[in-house]
């Protein structure tokens, strides 16, 4: 696995994807850009950075630490005490390819027990694989809509909830929702857009220097993916505490009403719709202090993280020849102006 | 395997690779040349680009007989289903032993191997998805019983590309992570003196691999190339430099030397080149400059940066002596909002209702669309797929016997109504504009901007729909398709932005070129809509030739041939005031006519309205 921390550059997505892991709660990760600029590279790196996780022997490796979100099986087993076999596996990353039909990302009858012993069971699909996870749709302008809608509402609400002939399964699938593509070969319809919590545009690097860099490492890597992992493993491990104080210290940062306002005003001078944009803008930016060891939510907060937050609610103008994301900066200039 | 050992086999072959006796068997040595670089570092992936034929089939074998003996090499076919290729339940065979029966997916069955994609420009974007997973995770998950397994998929990839037009290439996806991109065109093997190359050579360089390690200036020089050649990703400079390493690996050496980055340079970078650094005797001055976004355009633009954001270099160009061709920024225009719907709701010409020729196959490919899958439905309302139902209520017999209250005979086969599948098109509600824009010095001086603007303003609603746009622009002596067809607005804008002007005007090329796309778009099973802009004075015809009377004629003749297509048309007349020859091309093609407005949009309003309109208005209504 190529390591979280040689990545170089790339700071926006890097801190995007930190904000995901610390709060999964901020909502999906939208990422937008040109091709081979490493992005599904950075979410399998992050997912490698994090500490293995503990689960219940089940399909759906249930965390027994939070027995209310428990699945059937492992409910079931918790009511008659039979005691609950755990292991540690690694933080799953999902691919969800293209062309996945609706009954392999949510799961369906198991065709081959239907066959063979004419016993009707579900067979888990990929959002089961994904919970507590990360899931990974590059190309999801590509998605069918229909698609794209039904993983957003199972990323927001949780829980995966199939209701078919003589099949009615319900399992919790709390994953952090990534998508990416290139904005270049169709967009994604603004009703989705709006509900990935964050969105960053990368760019492949425009100097000679940092090319070469990247190509360097890359090449470095393929040589020798142990020895260059090596390399990295302090800087790695440098991550990972960042993430999981954070974590910890999360619940303890403070959000003043004046940062509530800041957002609100924010919201309101770009013309976003509805109150989602300044409740992930207030999440994200809490995430973010965390990350920084900051106890309470300030202005520089909710300014870094306004583009990321913001940016993807805006209107779309086709005439307005600027970046969402310069025009979320202006506004964040106005405000700290006024 | 020591490298001298290699550098004496390599010696005894020099002769053959340096000597050039004809171009068609150097053609045929850079073929094999990159047939070895592939064989020693299959990850790296070669997109070939050839009919089938003799020299294919030649190329093919010279590959096979240097790779391993005991290595898979396997073929995909275009159509290949994703259960075939990933692995899972044969349903066929499962159903007809009565007990699963497992497919060994074709990825996990080519692991140190290869796998040969045939007919790769028809390959679907959902197996190129599977294809570009496999290559960059080295593995593919399984699941079976809930275990998940993770079987490897360590492959090279092969895509004959057989695609004979510009649009008709394998998926993007794909193309970007197959490193070589080698046309076999022109090349012959016979003759030619022998390569040298065999299966043992090969397997000394794969061993010598993993010790050549580029030096800094071979990967600085690649990547340096790749962006003068204005190339974004940063995998393909990646795949460049393993190129540069597997063929210092062929030849015993230890760094990749000067030659091989050439060589990588040559197979890696050098086809997939958008811009080509700026030549000595570039003629052509700056007209492309904030373009270059178009490929296969003439070659101009400055090498670095690939895509200049910045205003400044057309700043310049605007203070600077006026240049003999401008780009002429987009005005604002008085256009009225729902221009494309009104036109979209616009009667087709009478023509395309008779359904003689070929016209009529077109329209009711359009209207049928494209098959794209299955889902549940109605019989009685769309087409019944039998065999997905078939297949829908097949795992079900078994538990739905069972359920049966007893007593009751089974039926030979259950079925019920959630089983049925219909077919699902695509198409039926798809719209593709063609806007073709006379970008001529008439046109330019009058009315450009304003016309850019008009574009803009319907490239918006087109937005709002998600319809696919398309740009063909024409002037001085021929017509050239800006950009094909796509959704992205991005792109659309960005060529429209960056469309020079100047020179004569090859009405009739334009056209002809516009309704090229909007046939293949109808062919593909969307509804075409062609949007010209223009002042109608065409005075350069077909041929490039200057001259009025022919230039008329020619046009006359390619605006019928839009009728007779069944194309749905809107001609926007730019002269200062509306001329006669932009009428009559309207009527020549069945067009709707307009007159792009000055400062009040209101007559403009009022044309449109006064359309003729379709009672049934097929390309707006959604099944």
């Amino acid at each position: 696995m190529f390591p979280f921390a040689a990545i170089v550059g790339q700071d926006q997505m890097k801190l995007a994807l930190s904000i995901a892991a610390v709060d999964p709660a901020v909502g999906g990760v939208l990422v937008f850009g040109d091709r081979g600029t490493g992005k599904s590279t950075a979410v399998r790196a992050l997912a490698a950075v994090l500490p293995d996780i503990e689960t219940a022997d089940c399909p759906y490796h249930c965390d027994p630490a939070r027995p209310e979100e428990a699945c059937d099986l492992c409910r079931s087993r918790a009511e008659s005490k039979i005691p609950q076999k755990t292991g540690m596996v690694r933080v799953p990353v999902v691919d969800l390819p293209l062309g996945a039909t609706e009954d392999r990302i949510a799961g369906s009858l198991d065709l081959e027990r239907a066959l063979s012993a004419g016993e009707k069971r579900f067979e888990p699909g990929l959002l089961a694989k994904a919970h507590r996870g990360f899931l990974y749709i590059d190309e999801i302008n590509l998605l069918e809509d229909h698609l794209v809608d039904l993983l957003l509402d199972v990323a927001a609400s949780g829980e995966n909830v199939v209701e078919r002939e003589g099949l009615s399964v319900r399992h919790p699938a709390r994953f952090v929702l990534i998508g990416s593509g290139n904005p270049e070969e169709g967009e994604l319809r603004p009703q989705l857009l709006d509900r990935f919590g964050l969105s960053v545009e990368v760019k492949t690097p425009q100097d000679l220097a940092t090319r070469i860099q990247v190509v360097k490492r890359r090449d470095a890597f393929e040589r020798d993916p142990a020895g260059f992992a090596a390399e990295y493993e302090a800087a790695n491990a440098e991550v990972r505490d960042t993430i999981l104080a954070a974590r910890d210290r999360l619940n303890d940062v403070a959000v003043p009403d004046e940062s509530l306002e800041k957002a609100a005003q924010l919201s309101i001078r770009l013309g976003t719709d509805g109150l989602r944009g300044e409740l992930t803008l207030m999440r994200a930016a809490r995430a973010f202090a965390a990350l920084r060891g900051d106890s309470v939510v300030g202005w520089s907060h909710l300014a870094a993280l306004a583009p990321l937050a913001l940016s993807h609610r805006l209107r779309r103008d086709p005439l307005d020849e600027a970046g969402s994301a310069t025009r979320v900066e202006r506004a964040v200039d106005e405000l700290a102006a006024a | 395997m020591t490298a001298g050992r290699l550098a004496a086999a390599n010696d005894a072959a020099r002769p053959a690779w340096t000597e050039t006796p004809g171009k068609a068997a150097a053609l045929w040595h850079e073929a094999v040349r990159a047939i070895g670089v592939f064989a020693v570092d299959p990850g790296i992936g070669l997109r070939l680009a050839a009919r089938a034929g003799p020299v294919r089939a030649a190329t093919l074998e010279t590959l096979r007989s240097l790779l391993p003996r005991d290595a898979p090499f396997r073929r995909m076919p275009a159509g290949i289903a994703e259960a075939a290729l990933l692995g899972g339940l044969d349903l066929a065979a499962s159903l007809e032993s009565g007990q699963p029966v497992l497919e060994r997916g074709l990825l996990a069955a080519s692991d140190g191997g290869v796998l040969v994609a045939a007919m790769a420009e028809r390959m679907t974007e959902e197996a190129a998805g599977l294809l570009a997973l496999a290559l960059d995770r080295g593995h593919v998950s399984v699941e079976r019983d809930g275990v998940s397994r993770q079987l490897p998929t360590r492959i090279g990839i092969v895509a004959l590309d057989e695609g004979m037009e510009p649009d008709e290439a394998p998926p993007a996806s794909l193309c970007e992570r197959l490193g070589l991109w080698l046309s076999l065109d022109g090349a012959d093997p016979r003759g030619a003196p022998d390569h040298g190359l065999d299966a043992d050579r090969i397997a000394s360089a794969r061993r010598h691999l993993p010790s050549v390690e580029p030096d800094e200036a071979a990967i600085e020089t690649i990547c340096q190339a790749a962006m003068a050649f204005g190339i974004v990703s940063l995998r393909v400079p990646h795949l460049a430099v393993r190129a540069a390493r597997a063929s210092a690996a062929l030849t015993g050496r230890s760094h990749p030397s000067p030659e091989d980055v050439e060589t990588a340079i040559r197979l890696v970078l050098l086809p997939r080149a958008v811009t080509m650094p700026q030549m000595p005797n570039a003629d052509e001055g700056r007209d492309d400059e904030p373009a270059n976004s178009s490929p296969d355009e003439e070659p101009a633009a400055e090498p670095p940066p690939p895509e200049p954001e910045t205003e400044t270099p057309r700043e310049n160009d605007r203070n600077a002596e006026p240049p003999q061709d401008m780009t002429i920024d987009a005005a604002a225009t008085g256009l009225p909002a729902d221009l494309l719907a009104s036109l979209a709701t616009m009667t087709r010409p009478p023509l395309a209702r008779s359904g003689a020729g070929r016209s009529g196959g077109f329209a009711k490919r359009a209207r049928r669309g494209r098959v794209v899958g299955t889902r549940q439905g109605d019989p009685c309302r769309d087409r019944l797929d039998l065999l997905a139902t078939l297949r829908t209520a097949a795992p079900w017999q078994a538990i739905r016997r069972a359920e049966r209250a007893p007593g009751v005979v089974p039926r030979f086969f259950e079925m019920r109504i959630s089983d049925i599948r219909v077919r699902r098109h695509r198409g039926k509600a798809e719209t593709a504009t063609i806007f073709c824009v006379d970008a001529s010095g008439s046109a330019a001086l009058a009315r450009l901007a304003e016309a850019k603007g008009a574009v803009e303003r319907i490239l918006a609603e087109c937005y709002v729909r998600r319809d696919r746009v398309a740009l063909v622009a024409f002037r001085g002596t021929r017509a050239d398709v800006l950009l094909a067809e796509t959704k992205s607005l991005t792109r659309a804008k960005r060529s429209l932005a960056a469309l020079p002007a100047g020179g004569g005007t090859p009405l009739a090329s334009g056209i002809l070129a516009a309704l090229d796309l909007a046939r293949s778009s109808a062919r593909e099973g969307r509804t075409p809509l062609l949007a010209l802009l223009t002042d109608g004075r065409a005075n350069i015809g077909r041929n490039g030739a200057a001259g009025r009377p022919q230039a008329g004629a020619d046009a006359k003749e390619a605006a019928k041939a839009v009728r007779a297509g069944g194309i749905a048309a809107l001609v926007i007349d730019l002269s200062q005031r509306p001329s006669a020859e932009a009428r009559q091309i309207a009527a020549d093609m069945g067009a709707t006519y307009l007159a792009l407005p000055r400062a009040d949009s209101r007559a403009l309003s009022d044309a449109v309205a006064a359309a003729p309109r379709g009672g049934d208005a097929p390309r707006t209504s959604r099944p």
